[in-house]
């Protein structure tokens, strides 16, 4: 059986959108596939050694519920509607969400990020930082984990091209 | 049923269940057994999909109590 092969480009810098092409990769990897993932704009994040920059930002995003994860069951059943205006005001909302998200993702049984990209280099995931996006955004190949390769787009569709499955996230 | 290896996935969501699963089976021999436990509901469907596409054989799924035990024979 030929082996299968799987593209990701992953475009977002959040903790929320870190985990679908780390838990695709992984998954894909465990089943046999050959998997690449692109890693450009804000996506380059994802590849930094230091994964505690990223932060989920509740701010304008109306599809994420809002709860709490401590306390007795009634109180993490309510869903904190913050107007928008006011957690643009309050400083430090976006680290709070942030550690309230982690809290929920560990109470979850969810693996961190952290740990899903070390399965992904684990499995010989192969991860490509667009070099445009790091020359755009000053970053330094210094700020990302070794064994990253950097290239452009044609070095993507030379693979994708060849790919069973190919998904933009 | 016999089995030769033990994995306790309980607590654990998607996709750790199943990554935990190909690692474990990696250190047993073709014919060997892998027994799972999870508390995923998930899993269910996961790990028949993950036998049909990595030709391992799913050898027995069950429930108790919210707790789902998983049969895998090595490919």
């Amino acid at each position: 059986m030929e082996t299968k092969k799987m593209a990701l480009i992953a475009t977002k810098g959040t903790l929320d959108w870190a985990y679908p092409p780390f838990i695709l990769a992984s998954t894909a990897a465990a089943l046999g596939y050959e998997v690449q993932i692109f890693f450009t704009f804000y996506g380059l994040q994802l590849l930094r050694k230091d994964l505690s920059v990223l932060k989920v930002s509740p701010l304008g995003n109306p599809g994420m519920p809002m709860k709490m994860p401590f306390g007795p069951t009634w109180f993490k059943g309510i869903n904190w509607n913050v107007p928008n205006a006011v957690q643009a005001l309050v400083p430090g909302y976006e680290t709070v969400a942030t550690a309230l998200m982690k809290k929920t993702i560990a109470n979850n049984g969810v693996a961190t990020i952290p740990e899903l990209r070390g399965l992904c280099i684990e499995a010989d995931v192969k991860m490509i930082g667009c070099q445009m996006t790091v020359e755009l955004f000053g970053f330094d190949h210094a700020d990302f984990i070794e064994g990253i390769e950097y290239a452009g787009a044609a070095a993507f569709f030379e693979f994708a091209g060849e790919t069973d499955i190919c998904l933009f996230v | 049923m016999n089995y030769d290896k033990e994995l306790d996935a309980r607590g654990l969501n998607c996709p750790l269940p199943i990554l935990r699963t190909k690692k474990s089976l990696g250190e047993l021999q073709s014919g060997q057994v892998l027994k799972v436990s999870s508390t995923d509901p998930g899993s269910v469907k996961d790990m028949q999909a993950f036998a049909r596409q990595t030709g391992n054989e799913l050898l027995s799924t069950a429930e108790s109590g919210g707790e789902f035990i998983f049969l895998l024979r090595k490919h």
